[in-house]
């Protein structure tokens, strides 16, 4: 039963490493970019919805709808200034790019909002789930419902509409995709849209769950939501399911049964072993060398 | 002294621009040491100048790994705190058995050590990865090490680790930056080095020609790695107090930015990036609460000036090298009319 | 050409920097004619721990104005200045630096354990009394001329379990406290000692990190088994406020003990939350509700100035303030002046303040000598233990 509830737990911490890793995986996949700064733009998210629904006063859910509006236009400006001009530019110098992108919007939010972390409103009651001694809580499967969803959309998105086809061009051959009259800026454009929404809907289900918002919230997960990423392969949107979820589980098991202290040398530890394993990850496409 | 110049210019040229970096940092010693002696340099000043030494030997040996071989390491802090801790529990121990000067270059060579072997160990992986993969390994093992030191009784686990001589002074400082400096500016330039530079263009042509891909990897993480643990012996020697939360993952990241900013492989570069991230943040002190955001917009707009193609248009143009070559263009015109008159 | 150019900039640049260091030479104290006292600590102000540092910051400059306000100290105006150290010995040791350039002439130290521990040496060196808010370690005060205003570590998990037994406020204990953080690992391990010697039954102790610092439903869970019927968090107030919500949501019912880490924790769960607080439990030396003076006014000042309510580290800093003039009053020598410091840290001994966390009297340790007080929490407010 222990062991059950462990689990379970496992579950909920899992759908929210892997609600974050989606959008990580996804920009990662199409811009080849290692978006630092994917875990402050769940903070922004989250502060947004706390804004619209404390401060302003609107309906929960209107004022979690509208985050997601404000998180895409921060996610879009961020790109335009900061990523666009370095589309040429080594890869470290984006990912160092997105590192101070990603201080920018902790020092804003904690110029606006205080250090003070601020409590998230509870957008969505659910009351929880007894089945025998086990109690689940509502808000896990809300939000592993909602991740099990975005999955499952994006990726059909992905595979069978326009747009998505032009993503997976683009992250297949950039420079083939723009010959083939695929615009490679606007199709960027649009995953880092899409990647933001995303940030803001894991921002409040992050809100949700863990009920408090501070302007350094963002960090740590998302350091986790990349290892999430890495372990699913990054770049696979299945794996960044199924990585997320497996963390999540891997974690919580630990800390059960092993150390609470040390379960995050575990997690990493067995993230060491899985890459020796496969070296791109659970679900990554084997990378052929080519002369 | 003309012998001098002659015999300088008539070295090879990866030579000559290695002595200028030699010289300059000698020059910069100097001046500083003079600036302290004449009393003209403030608490301040003095207080970031055994952390500048530690940043340029961290730059620089990080340098090695992205910047010669290619492989990005996000676990340079890791090797920093394992390191430290070795320095500072031999220094603990033998504070009253051996003086200074025999106690802290011991020290540092130990904490070189142990980093050296930590490198190795993350180096084994290293042969199997790349890229990303390669860079969330050594973050992880970064991580994990930060956890087992605060799991340890020995390190003082949370509450840190106390009770070491403060033996850091600017001179030990500067002479392990000078011997890091000579021995990566050595490996560069040697046999060894080419190979590196080689596996990093094209791994497989490397290995084509007969270079030992695995070898040389695990030997730059090793040396980078053991720079990195004389870094951190020199920080654990520098304060009374070592928490293990300094050698996070952020840790890492500050030195990946001083690297990036220098630019990849240049080692003059990551000097000059070390000594301007140390400075920065305590020049914009003065702006109190938008410390952190001047910061991160500076990062951003120098990534952005110094690599973005379009700035980079910009500055040519603007490039005072420019400017100063048609000021000579037009006066050798005006001496070309003149002359043109005198004999036209 | 052009690397010559690179060269010359580098040149510049370091050249520009240094000086710019350099150019700040120490303040003169009579600065436009006007005599000051130089205060100056620091703090986290930025990154993960900026809440601590902040309210440092915000509790000492409230302190100055208002001494200001009333003409000053002895016919010295106060200049308080809180520099950040993002909670980094290195840093720290830094802005000590800076603040010593312009002339500081009593530390603050600083606020977190580590960050103060560094700054000690510093204050050895230089002879400047020192007194810290909130550096609880026990090297914080480790040399003569270092004091504190906030308990030592050891000192509050030792009375913790006390007054745990003695009131027989929980029988069967569950502890969940941070391995990363100083603070609570500290008051942990006097807890857990004292627990030997007073028989105080420890059926649990679960950990967390800073690297996890945000889910705790194994912990609560193994808690929930153990069937404890109190939970000692020897936490901060917004780790704490993460643990209480998770705790309601998997409907554990024990009692909350904390320390005074724990003080401000109604304002960090929430408006939304606060019910839950209901039947939580604290020994500390501060209240911020509290009816009494100087803390009911204080409340209301830095309420009205900041807009949060202030906690424990605000307080400390305020009180620290208000103890350092008070030893200038009595030590009545002029700063910059020979015997200055040697008289500060002799006064320090001798002064009683009453302060918002208690009336307290300092013992050549550095040790404050004040009383904690339990209380409860009643529906969104302090009530005194009975």
């Amino acid at each position: 039963m222990n062991f059950l509830s462990n689990l379970i737990s496992g579950l909920s911490l899992g759908s929210i490493y892997a609600l974050i890793a989606l959008g990580y995986t996804m920009v990662y996949g199409i811009a080849k970019m290692l978006n630092f700064a994917h875990g402050d733009i769940i903070m922004v998210g989250a502060f947004a919805a706390i804004v619209f629904i404390n401060n302003l006063g609107l309906p929960m859910i209107l004022g979690v709808l509208l985050s997601v509006v404000v998180c895409v236009a921060v996610g879009v400006l961020v790109e335009k200034i900061a990523y666009k001009p370095l589309r040429n530019a080594p890869p470290l110098s984006v990912l160092i790019t997105a590192i101070g992108v990603s201080y920018f919007l902790q020092s804003l939010a904690q110029l606006i909002f205080g250090t003070n972390q601020k409590a998230f409103p509870k957008f969505i009651q659910v009351a929880p789930v007894h089945i025998g001694e086990l109690t689940i809580k509502g808000e896990s499967i809300v939000t592993l419902a909602v991740t099990v969803t975005i999955m499952v959309v994006l990726t059909l998105f992905i595979n069978k509409t326009r747009m998505g086809k032009a993503m997976r061009a683009v992250s297949e051959d950039r420079q083939a995709a723009e010959l083939m009259g695929i615009s490679v800026n606007r199709t960027i454009t649009i995953t880092f849209a899409i990647g933001s929404a995303l940030a803001s809907v894991a921002g409040s289900f992050y809100g949700l769950t863990y009920s408090f918002i501070g302007p350094y919230t963002g960090s740590m997960p998302g350091i986790k939501a990349f290892v999430a990423a890495v372990f699913g392969g990054i770049g696979s949107i299945p794996g960044a399911m199924l990585g997320g979820i497996l963390l999540g589980i891997i974690e919580n098991l630990a800390k059960a049964y092993i150390s609470t202290e040390l379960s995050d040398a575990i997690v990493f530890g067995v993230l060491i072993l899985v890459l020796l394993v496969k070296p791109t990850g659970l679900l990554g496409k084997k990378i052929n060398e080519k002369v | 002294m003309k012998s001098f110049f002659n015999k300088f210019s008539g070295l090879k040229k990866s030579a000559r621009s290695n002595m200028i970096t030699l010289a300059l940092c000698l020059a910069a010693f100097g001046f500083v040491t003079a600036m302290v002696a004449t009393g003209n340099a403030s608490r301040h000043m003095k207080s970031l100048l055994v952390p500048i030494c530690i940043n340029i030997i961290l730059t620089v040996s990080l340098n090695l790994v992205i910047g010669f071989l290619g492989e990005l390491s996000l676990g340079h802090a890791g090797f920093m705190s394992v390191g430290a801790y070795a320095a500072c529990l031999f220094s603990i121990a033998f504070e009253e058995t051996l003086p200074v000067m025999v106690r802290f270059p011991l020290a540092m060579l130990i904490g070189g050590i142990a980093g050296g072997l930590f490198g190795l160990l993350v180096g084994i992986p290293v042969l199997r990865l790349k890229g990303d993969y390669l860079a969330i390994v050594t973050l992880a093992f970064g991580e994990i090490l930060r956890s087992i030191i605060i799991n340890l009784e020995f390190t003082g686990g949370a509450s840190g680790l106390k009770g070491m001589p403060q033996d850091s002074t600017f001179n030990w400082g500067f002479i392990a930056v000078v011997i890091t400096l000579f021995v990566v500016m050595n490996l560069v330039d040697s046999r060894h080095g080419r190979a590196i530079m080689a596996i990093r263009e094209n791994a497989i042509a490397a290995s084509a020609v007969g270079i030992n891909i695995n070898r040389y990897k695990l030997m730059v993480f090793t040396v980078a790695a053991f720079f990195a643990g004389v870094a951190g012996a020199l920080y654990g020697h520098n304060y009374s107090i070592m928490t293990a939360g300094t050698f996070d993952y952020n840790k890492s990241i500050e030195i990946l930015v001083m690297v990036v900013l220098g630019g990849m492989g240049n080692i003059r570069g990551s000097i000059i990036s070390a000594v301007l991230i140390t400075v920065l943040p305590e020049m914009l002190r003065g702006l109190a609460d938008y410390r952190m955001l001047i910061y991160a917009v500076v990062l951003i707009a120098m990534m952005l000036l110094g690599t973005s193609e379009k700035f980079m248009m910009l500055r040519y143009r603007l490039a005072p090298k420019r400017l100063i070559k048609r000021a000579l263009q037009e006066r050798q015109n005006r001496k070309d009319e003149k002359e043109a008159r005198k004999y036209g | 050409m052009k690397k010559l150019l690179s060269v010359l900039l580098a040149a510049v640049m370091m050249l520009s920097t240094f000086t710019a260091c350099g150019g700040g030479s120490a303040e003169t104290e009579t600065e436009s004619g006007e005599k000051v006292l130089f205060i100056g600590g620091s703090g986290p102000l930025t990154g993960d721990y900026a809440t601590y540092g902040t309210s440092v910051k915000n509790g000492a400059t409230l302190a100055m104005e208002e001494i200001n306000a009333k003409g000053g100290t002895n016919g010295y105006t106060l200049k308080v200045v809180v520099e950040d150290d993002q909670a980094d010995p290195q840093q720290a040791v830094q802005a000590y630096a800076t603040l010593m350039d312009d002339g500081m002439d009593v530390s603050l130290g600083g606020t977190t354990s580590g960050a103060c521990i560094a700054i000690t040496e510093e204050v050895k060196k230089d002879g400047l009394l020192m007194l810290t808010p909130s550096g609880s370690q026990l090297e914080c005060t480790q040399y003569d001329n270092c004091f504190r205003v906030c308990f030592e570590d050891s000192n509050q998990g030792l009375y913790a379990a006390d007054f745990i037994k003695d009131n027989n406020v929980g029988t069967k204990v569950a502890i969940l406290y941070e391995k990363s953080n100083d603070y609570s690992n500290g008051l942990k391990e006097s807890f857990v000692a004292q627990s030997a010697v007073n028989g105080l039954e420890i059926v649990c102790e679960e950990a967390f990190t800073d690297q996890s610092n945000t889910d705790f439903s194994v912990q609560l869970q193994a808690v929930k088994n153990s069937g404890a019927d109190l939970l000692f968090l020897p936490l901060y107030a917004q780790e704490a406020a993460y643990v209480i919500t998770q705790a309601a949501s998997m409907e554990l019912n024990v009692t909350f003990f904390g320390c005074d880490g724990l003080d401000g924790i109604l304002e960090k769960i929430g408006e939304e939350n606060k019910a839950l607080t209901n039947g939580v439990m604290l020994l500390t030396p501060f209240a911020a509700d509290s009816a009494t003076e100087p803390t009911a006014s204080f409340t209301k000042a830095y309420t009205a100035k900041y807009g949060a309510t202030p906690d424990q580290f605000a307080a400390d800093a305020y009180d620290a303030v208000y103890a350092i003039v008070a030893a200038f009053e009595k030590a009545g020598v002029e700063p910059e002046t020979e015997g200055f410091n040697e008289a500060m840290v002799k006064a320090m001994t001798e002064i009683e303040v009453v302060g918002t966390t208690g009336t307290m009297t300092w013992t050549p340790e550095g040790e404050p000598d004040k009383n904690a007080t339990a209380v409860v929490i009643k529906d969104g407010a302090y009530v005194a233990f009975q």
